[in-house]
């Protein structure tokens, strides 16, 4: 088991280098570099920018430097300092930016988590205990749809209807009163009251797979021999279920956990684009979209990181819950 | 049953029972018993019309080619067939346990809790796979404790201490380490012990041992069967052993039962069995045994064709597209009877039944031009 | 319904097929290999054992003939659309759909419409009755090139009058007709779809073969990188990376680029399906005796191999598309994919991004609806090939 630890926590390193210098590859591909960016935004801004000026700028941020230099500037700054630059869009530093919305992005994935799960699972065991019943049916049937819609189509469609029922607006996370307070119970609730249309959104669009692998890996299990074998010694029925073939499906599930995250930024970019949410999706979106580079890059680093965090989170995880795993053998089917 | 003719097993038992002094009824007894799996290209009959019994005491095993409804009948007693099988008929009769009037276990509900306590209480099973037959997330101790717990009052520490005493009686070496094993980090023959184990923790009247020795090397084996051997005499349960391997019959079986295509050829004591088989299927698989010194230099005689899906079974007697024995307009035609030779020595052809197959007509004679009437099927 | 084996999980993978269904699907290229099966079956080819099994799949049949529509869309966009994807009428924004008529008098024809704004500014059309618009099939209408290559100037239906408008699904935001702007979409979803598969299939076919084909070292090196790949959170970077493509780039290699991008997407899955496909063969008594005969590595690869797991490629192939225009629509619609004058179906859904809108012109959605019918269709054709690819597996 620490063998194992120690591995994977070794496997973690090089994989961050590796996502670093793509990141910082992609902050310079646009053509120019930071300071003629920053020059063109400024003009397009309408204020006049003196070639003394654009030479400042390039010594303070290094950019005469060959571009390796320039990467270690780049990554020491994030490294020992969490300096993740400047936006030159906002001209404010980005760390302060992503640390403003993070909260808010955090509590719309977890509730959204949590919903995608409470209905995902009911439904794909049922569909799998109950196989070619109707309600298997219709669970495959909303499986392959949601397979097949995009998310945004989703979005759209669930907005519509929550306009049309409920005559919900968009109208960010929070009631005026709360929005400048900072963050307690008050807030966290006014906030879920506001939250619940992203988190259905959201959460609907992760079902769809949830259900489909779930089902699936059931089904694969619940015909190994092991589970007759522990019918016939008498484990009463759902004990059964649950302590058997479950345990077992349940690992792709594990194993996955980690790319919840990026799914549900995915997500976010779309519904928090709709809904005029506070939160990292539409924050990147503007960015990429403004070619703010040093935001953007900041923010897939920060995406990444926790994606990478998140693997290395699952993997311990499943380690933990299959010996299989834990003590080398085998895969994880 | 409308074209059960009548129902041997259940008439010798009735007969026994008259007597007073003969044996006591079986513990076991399946009658008429048939398991059908209904799919969308029709009814598969994978166990159709199975009487047999087992005594107390008695190790009885059921031998034929895979496909003839071995399995099948085995796991109808626990009610484990999967869906979409389920018992259409017949009666399996079971008086172990305390109990003072048999039960039926074909009209027990498969989810039900009366048949979850037979299982692993009373009946117990052990499987052809040892190393899949158990979750490999559990340690062997957790799965075994787990069942005597189900069954008996005991304490996790009692469990514990009865289900080490386990692992020791069926020869796991260093039971106490074992018993925080995984099945992946153990060999076939001990996962096999370990499944035994746990099969005989709960002390059942009735062992049924679904091909427990096929997935193992064969020095394994013969270990595996002296180790079953010796709990039985030990413990006082039947056994009810299904095999395709007659070898291990001859080695175990006090009665064989011979299985073709879902029905009983024939069933009798093992020595009857082996030295005078009635039915021409069995006589066909005694042959094609390979007998040490015998036969020199001569092929192996086997059975022709081979066991047809229980889909496409032919009319009449289930055996005759391969039998050498078999009658046109007859074989083909009418289902075998059964004939009763003895107490518990019964076989279903027509070649025992007066008027029907020419009387004297022993197997090997037939004339081989009404053999090539016959219809090959498949 | 055949479903529940069709689940393209991480980590699940397709349950091991028997070996020896992959050996038997090449009988026709060794002669002389006994027959097991019927003689029918032992004499059809691997691609008619595919195709007898891959037909008894309604699911997949049905997958197959949407796909070969769309397909005929793709190919035949121009003919059929009844207009360019920029001829407007701004006199008719968000005009709802046309219902085709016909009467022996007048033909086929459209009824125009009456409108009349509402206090909000809101145009709210009628069907007027008095006005209409006679439609033709092969009618003569806006010049194009056929494949790039063929003048012409038929389209399957439109108006008989070259200038007038016809709307049969509506119109968008400045009165373009969007049933000709939905066929045009589609074609450039689809094909950027089948480039980037195209793309990632080369990548994942020789990384996947390589490693597969030598094992060992090769092999692990191989797999590490692409373990690491699936690692990198592959979304983010695609978005950083299509985001900084460019805004002046010509459409052209901006398709490209795009096709490019998205095939990364794809290609790990791909390389994984072939190293495993390979891993297998090389246990295969017919590799051994074309190794044996002294077939050239080369010619074991390619003449023996590969064309052993073809079925099951196009299987794998087939599975990608879906995955690979989802995302092209998602990135258009976010304004970082293809870009307008360019229309894709992200492009299209990109007009209808409010509640209001959707209200006043539901029929903006369609385009979203082409993508699920697509992906489904897609999907059900995928499965069914994988189901189909081993023949011999009964």
């Amino acid at each position: 088991m620490l063998g194992y630890l120690a591995r994977r926590l070794l496997y973690v390193i090089p994989t961050l280098l590796a996502i670093s210098v793509v990141v910082f590859l992609i902050i310079n591909l646009p053509p120019g570099d930071f300071a003629t960016s920053l020059v063109a935004y400024r003009r397009q801004q309408g204020i006049a920018v003196g070639p003394e000026e654009v030479e400042q700028i390039r010594a303070a941020y290094g950019l005469d430097e060959p571009i390796y230099v320039q990467y270690w500037y780049w990554i020491s700054d994030l490294l020992f300092r969490f300096d993740l630059g400047v936006s030159f869009e906002f001209n404010r530093p980005v760390a302060d930016m992503i640390s403003e919305r993070l909260p808010a992005t955090l509590l719309l994935a977890a509730a959204a988590l949590l919903f995608t799960w409470f209905f995902a699972f009911p439904i794909g065991i049922y569909a799998a205990v109950r196989q070619y019943s109707i309600g298997d049916y219709l669970a495959t049937t909303i499986g392959f749809l949601g397979l097949a819609t995009p998310n945004f189509l989703l979005a759209l469609i669930l907005m519509y209807l929550a306009y049309r029922w409920f005559e919900y607006v968009p109208a960010g996370i929070c009631s005026p009163d709360w929005c400048d307070a900072s963050w307690n119970l008050g807030k966290l609730l006014d906030a879920l009251g506001h939250l619940w249309l992203p988190v259905v959104v959201l959460g609907t669009a992760g079902m769809a797979g949830l259900i489909r692998i779930l089902r699936a890996n059931l089904l694969d299990e619940l015909r190994k021999p092991y589970v007759v074998a522990a019918r016939a010694r008498g484990v009463p029925e759902r004990r059964l279920l649950v302590k058997y073939p479950l345990r077992v499906a349940m690992n792709p599930f594990i194993s996955t956990v980690g790319w919840v995250l990026p799914g549900l930024f995915a997500g976010d970019i779309i519904v928090g684009q709709l809904l005029g949410l506070p939160t990292i999706g539409p924050l990147l979106l503007g960015a990429l979209r403004q070619q703010d580079m040093y935001l953007a890059g900041s923010l897939i680093m920060v995406i990444s990181v926790l994606t990478v965090i998140g693997t290395l989170i699952s993997d311990l995880l499943l380690a933990w819950t299959d010996p299989r795993v834990r003590l080398g053998h085998g895969g994880s089917s | 049953m409308p074209e059960m003719s009548k129902n041997p097993t259940g008439v010798a038992a009735a007969e026994a029972a008259g007597d007073g002094s003969a044996a006591p009824p079986p513990l076991l007894e399946i009658s008429g018993l048939r398991t059908h799996f209904t799919t969308r290209e029709g009814v598969v009959k994978a166990v159709d019309g199975v009487d047999l019994a087992v005594g107390e005491r008695r190790t009885v095993c059921v031998v034929g080619e895979s496909g003839c409804g071995k399995s099948v009948t085995a796991r109808s007693i626990l009610g484990l067939v999967d869906r979409p099988g389920e018992i259409t008929g017949g009666s399996i009769l079971w008086r172990g346990g305390d109990r003072t009037s048999p039960v039926d276990l074909a009209k027990l509900d498969p989810h039900g809790e009366e048949l979850r306590r037979i299982r692993g209480g009373e009946i117990s099973m052990v499987f052809q796979e040892p190393m899949a037959s158990l979750s490999p997330m559990y340690t062997i101790g957790d799965q075994l404790t787990e069942t005597i717990r189900l069954h008996l009052p005991m304490t996790k520490a009692e469990a514990k201490d009865h289900a080490i005493a386990m692992l020791r009686k069926v020869g796991i070496p260093k039971p106490e380490q074992r018993f925080n094993a995984y099945s992946f980090q153990l060999s076939g023959g001990m996962c096999q012990r370990a499944m035994i184990a746990i099969a005989l923790a709960c002390g059942p009247g009735l062992l049924i041992a679904d091909e427990p020795t096929t997935a193992l090397d064969v020095t394994i084996q013969a270990r595996i069967l002296d180790l079953i051997a010796s709990l039985q005499e030990s413990s006082g349960m039947s056994v009810m052993f299904i095999t395709h391997d007659l070898g291990v019959v001859a080695e175990i079986a006090d009665e064989v039962v011979v299985m073709y295509l879902g029905t009983v050829v024939e069933r009798g004591p093992v020595d009857e069995i082996f030295h005078d088989p009635k039915h021409p299927y069995t006589q066909a698989l005694l042959d094609s045994v390979p007998a040490m010194g015998q036969g020199r230099g001569q092929r192996l005689r086997q059975i022709r064709g081979r066991v047809p899906h229980p889909s496409e079974r032919a009319e009449g007697c289930p055996f005759h597209p391969r039998c050498d024995s078999a009658i046109a307009g007859v074989c083909d035609t009418t289902e075998p009877p059964e004939t009763v030779f003895g107490p518990d020595r019964t076989a279903r052809c027509v070649l025992y039944t007066p008027g029907l197959g020419t009387p004297g007509n022993v197997p090997g004679d037939t004339d081989p031009a009404e053999e090539r009437e016959v219809p090959a099927n498949g | 319904m055949t479903v529940q084996t069709t689940d393209p999980l991480p980590g699940g993978g397709g349950p091991a097929e028997p070996g020896d269904a992959a050996a038997d699907g090449t009988a026709d290229d060794g002669p002389g290999r006994p027959a097991r099966n019927g003689a029918r079956r032992a004499s059809a080819s691997q691609a008619r054992l595919v195709w007898w099994s891959f037909r008894r799949h309604k699911l997949a049949m049905a997958g197959a003939v949407v796909t070969v529509f769309f397909l005929l869309v793709v190919i035949f966009a121009e003919f059929l659309a009844p207009f360019s994807t920029s001829k407007l009428d701004s006199d008719y924004t968000y005009a709802p759909p046309q219902v085709p008529k016909f009467s022996f008098s007048e033909g086929l024809y459209v009824e125009g419409y009456a409108w009349e704004q509402d206090e909000d500014l809101r145009i709210h059309y009628t069907p007027d009755p008095e006005q209409k618009i006679s439609l033709e099939f092969f009618v003569r209408g806006e010049e194009y090139e056929l494949f790039g290559l063929i003048p012409m100037d038929r389209h399957l239906l439109g108006p008989s009058d070259p200038d007038a408008m016809v709307y049969l699904l509506g119109s968008d935001r400045v009165g373009r007709d969007q049933l000709s702007r939905l066929i045009h979409a589609t074609r450039i979803s689809l094909s950027v779809g089948l480039v980037g598969v195209v793309l990632a299939f080369a990548l994942g076919v020789v990384l996947g073969g390589i490693s597969g084909y030598f094992g060992g070292r090769t092999d692990t090196v191989i797999q590490r990188f692409i373990e690491f790949v699936m690692a990198v959170p592959t979304l983010p970077l695609w978005l950083g990376m299509t985001a900084a493509i460019p805004v002046e780039i010509g459409p052209v290699r901006r398709y490209f680029l795009i096709s490019l991008i998205l095939s990364l997407l794809a290609w790990t899955t791909l390389a994984r399906e072939v190293r495993g496909r390979f891993l297998m063969l090389r246990q295969e008594d017919f590799v051994t005796s074309a190794w044996l005969d002294g077939a050239s590595r080369k010619g074991v690869m390619f003449r023996h191999m590969l064309p052993s797991f073809t079925s099951h490629l196009i299987a794998a192939l087939t599975l990608s598309i879906p995955g690979v225009i989802l995302a092209e629509t998602a990135l258009s619609w976010l304004g970082l994919g293809m870009r307008p004058p360019v229309v894709s179906l992200g492009v299209l859904m990109n007009d209808a991004t409010s509640v209001r809108v959707i209200d006043q012109a539901p029929w903006l959605l369609l385009p979203g609806l082409v993508v699920v019918v697509v992906v489904l269709a897609l999907n059900f054709v995928g499965d069914g090939l994988r189901d189909a690819a081993d023949p011999y597996r009964t």
